[in-house]
């Protein structure tokens, strides 16, 4: 297996890195200072793909508390409001585009 | 049912005690998820997009009602409430934890069930024709013979880390039901022109992005060599299929590129090695497996009882008793297809309420006794006629009695990019839609038989190939488009669909499915023509034209 | 790295002489197939030899010498590369080699019950804690579905016997 540090990493706008939390699994974004958040605003965002393997490095590193993380696209809107870059990635942040069989 | 014997429970509780303590080194950083992942994997720990996934199987698609209320009380304590049944007869859970789920393997070992090898490089679940044992003209029982596969591909010590995954299915009916051509290794139990019986083997079936239909490897196999026959094609499998390309490392692969008869050369060199060795399958062991099924004492019923006269004058139970209903070796008796296939609902899913509704069902018509079938459905296996009229009503009351089994809205589909990290577009909100395009029965009923198979992304968990219109998602420039393909089918007739056309944008797909469908109604010759066999004998082409002519 | 070698933490004997240095003048030598196979005689000759056979290759240029091999090692690039696990179990239960059968490479604790049942011996362990951990590990599992030339009756067999057991009672 290849890992993520090793493929070619180039983005093509703002972009973040995100997993998996380790115990339970749910969604987190690696914030600027070297740790998770559950929020994708409080997510770090980069510009450069140097900037995005390095962010990816730092977040790998912690293979305790997160699992899977990769980077993945961000919009950035007038006022900074961040906002997933994909449907896979809005899918992520917002949920299922269903209706759960069992209301939450 | 299998009852589980003092062995198969020490096994079991070995193993949740092995993944306890694997998980507890997980979480305390002693294991990196790099080495960790493959011990999830063979635990059936999936990472999903929004949690782990967790898949249990389900054996040859046996489950009694404590197992399913078991099954329940997963999703309930562990979960959301709910479970997805799968197209090889496993159930999902989409929300677990990893540090609840050495727990959640605990309390279904408690019932006898596990998710060993549910994923992972090594032999998945053994799978089989859910009418098994009460399916009229069977040679024998195939769960007899799958839990003895079962109990050999479980945790083997040489074929745990194998180049892929790898699957296998029985049956043991003319009519293939298990879906063994596109299985790694398919197996036909049948009796030989000496009345010997045993197996039909076929190998390098699959779909995924190169599919290819099984290919008989051996006419006949003695049930006395099945486990042998069986070690020798893993073993030159494991020694020889390419591990260094994930996307050749199926056998089918090596089938392919080594062609049949010389696959099938080196898999008889290796036997002619072991088929005298311990391996040997004794009829003795083949019995004590059989005695540890319960077969229900079906009592001398009537072929056509006074209660399902009656029932006959009501139309909702005629429409439903006509799709739902299939002949059982008992007479008096029925098999029952519960469709999970809910107009609008995601197909296979099923609540934790509607499945300890689904085992008192059970308790009271059909002997405590469930199944899962490929097509994501459950069926109840021994239901007597007589009491056909009230269990529809109790069906009914938890939404479980959808009169659409075998139907244009019995859709087979994965979970796609509403759950799935591997997936490139949605596949349930495509599914939906078109059990609402089709909401209508008396319409879906003079369609007749149709199976939509839909797959999120090419790895064809949805069996799109094999659909007799089959669906598959892909990504366009960030957007979600899917191919069509036409004509494919899974049964022992099983072949690959043929593409339609171009791609088509999220939102079209629906309008496609229903032109090809008014296309399939004005071109059949018959109402008795189904559609695989319009597809057949006029080929692609019409139907290419009266869909795209407007497009 | 620990070895593990019949349930203990062990020496090793054997000097791992790499391609292209010199042998030790006398003592137990462990070389790579390569090696071997250029003069197999000769090194056979200087006393107890073992032999790094990769996965990858057939067990057929081996087979000739196995009676006077010390030791075969064999090699898990990966722990997900199962094939030395085919390789073990042919060596011992269709070859009968009694020497040592060590797995190198990447050697983890969670492997351990499956190369004991293919039949190794011992165990170039990657980590200290697993080599701890060993007699834990290869004690975790009391019954086996398979049979294997480990010496463990499978279920099917244990069954069997128990059947006959009973039937034998008066």
């Amino acid at each position: 297996m290849t890992s993520p540090l090793q493929q070619k990493i180039k983005i093509t706008g703002p972009s973040v890195v995100t997993a998996n939390r380790t115990a339970d699994g749910v969604v987190i974004w690696r914030t600027g200072s070297k740790g998770w958040s559950l929020d994708l605003a409080d997510a770090a965002i980069v510009r450069t793909a140097d900037d995005a393997r390095a962010l990816l490095a730092e977040a790998i590193e912690d293979d305790l508390g997160a699992i899977g993380a990769y980077i993945a696209p961000v919009e950035v809107r007038d006022g900074g409001k961040v906002l997933p870059g994909n449907l896979r990635e809005r899918i992520r942040v917002k949920g299922l585009t269903i209706e759960m069989p069992v209301p939450a | 049912m299998y009852a589980y014997d003092e062995l198969d429970r020490t096994l079991l509780n070995e193993r949740v005690s092995e993944f306890r303590d694997q998980v507890k080194r997980r979480l305390s950083g002693e294991l990196t998820e790099d080495e960790f992942k493959i011990l999830r994997l063979q635990n059936g720990v999936y990472l999903q997009l929004h949690a782990y996934m967790f898949r249990v199987a389900i054996p040859y698609g046996t489950l009694s009602s404590k197992q399913l209320r078991q099954l329940a009380h997963v999703a309930r304590r562990y979960d959301r409430g709910y479970g997805h049944f799968t197209t090889r007869q496993n159930i999902q859970y989409n929300w677990i934890k990893l540090s609840e789920l050495p727990d959640a393997l605990a309390d279904l070992a408690e019932v006898g069930i596990h998710a060993m090898q549910t994923s992972g490089n090594n032999t998945r679940n053994v799978t089989s024709d859910q009418w098994a044992g009460v399916a009229p003209g069977e040679v024998d029982d195939p769960r007899i013979w799958s839990e003895l596969l079962r109990q050999y591909t479980t945790l083997h010590p040489e074929f745990s880390f194998l180049p892929r995954k790898f699957k296998i299915a029985i049956t043991a009916s003319a009519h293939d039901r298990a879906a063994i051509k596109i299985h790694d290794i398919g197996l036909r139990l049948y009796k030989n022109d000496e009345g010997e019986l045993g197996f039909e083997v076929l190998v390098g079936g699959g779909l995924g992005r190169t599919p290819f239909i099984a290919k008989t490897i051996k006419q006949f196999v003695h049930r006395r060599d099945i486990l042998s026959y069986v070690e020798a094609i893993m073993r030159v499998y494991n020694q020889y299929g390419r591990r260094d390309n994930i996307y050749k490392a199926r056998i089918k692969i090596l089938v392919h590129e080594l062609g049949i008869d010389k696959f099938a050369r080196e898999v008889d060199e290796e036997w002619q090695h072991i088929r005298d060795s311990a391996l040997a399958v004794e009829d003795a062991a083949i019995e004590e497996i059989r005695s540890r099924f319960t077969y229900p004492k079906y009592e001398k019923l009537p072929h056509m009882p006074d209660e399902l006269k009656q029932a006959a004058h009501d139309p909702l139970f005629e429409r439903w008793r006509r799709n739902s209903v299939f002949t059982h070796k008992a007479q008096g008796y029925s098999i029952v297809t519960i469709s999970l296939k809910p107009i609008g609902a995601p197909p296979g899913d099923a609540t934790a309420e509607q499945m300890d509704a689904l085992a008192d069902i059970a308790d009271r018509y059909s002997f405590g006794e469930i199944r899962v079938g490929h097509e994501q459905n459950l069926a109840l296996p021994h239901v007597a006629k007589r009491d056909l009229p009230a269990l529809w009503k109790a069906l009914d009351r938890i939404g479980l009695a959808t009169p659409n089994v075998n139907l244009v809205s019995d859709i087979i589909a994965c979970p796609g990019l509403d759950y799935c990290s591997l997936a490139n577009a949605r596949s349930i909100p495509i599914a939906q839609e078109l059990t609402r395009r089709f909401a209508n029965h008396d319409t879906a009923n003079l369609i007749g038989r149709l199976h939509i198979n839909i797959s999120g992304c090419i790895n064809a968990c949805g069996h799109h190939h094999v659909g007799h219109i089959g669906i598959l998602g892909v990504e366009k420039n960030g957007e979600e488009f899917y191919q069509i393909t036409i004509g494919g089918r899974a049964d022992e007739q099983a072949q690959m669909g043929t593409l339609i056309g171009p791609a088509v944008p999220y939102g079209e797909v629906a309008d496609v499915v229903e032109d090809i469908v008014e296309a399939y109604l004005a071109l059949r010759d018959s109402q008795e023509e189904l559609f695989v066999d319009t597809v057949k004998r006029l080929g692609v082409e019409p139907f290419k034209e009266r869909v795209y002519a407007t497009r | 790295m620990p070895l593990v070698k019949n349930g203990h933490i062990a020496t090793d004997v054997f000097f791992h002489a790499a391609d292209g240095t010199e042998l030790p003048g006398d003592g137990a030598v462990l070389v790579s197939a390569a090696r071997f196979l250029e003069d197999p005689e000769a090194l056979l000759k200087r006393g107890k030899v073992g032999v790094i056979w990769p996965n990858n290759r057939d067990l057929d240029d081996l087979v000739p010498y196995l009676e006077r091999l010390a030791l075969v090692a064999l090699v898990f690039p990966s722990f997900r590369d199962g094939r030395a696990y085919t390789q073990a179990r042919l060596l011992r239960e269709r070859h009968g080699f009694e020497g040592e059968l060590r797995a190198t490479g990447q050697v983890l604790r969670d492997q351990f019950v499956f190369m004991l049942r293919a039949g190794f011996d011992a165990f170039d362990v990657r980590k200290q804690a697993d080599a701890d951990a060993f007699g834990e590990a290869a004690r975790r599992y009391t019954v086996f579905y398979q049979p294997t030339g480990d010496g463990h009756l499978s279920a099917l067999h244990r069954r069997n016997q128990l059947r006959h057991s009973e039937s034998a009672k008066p």
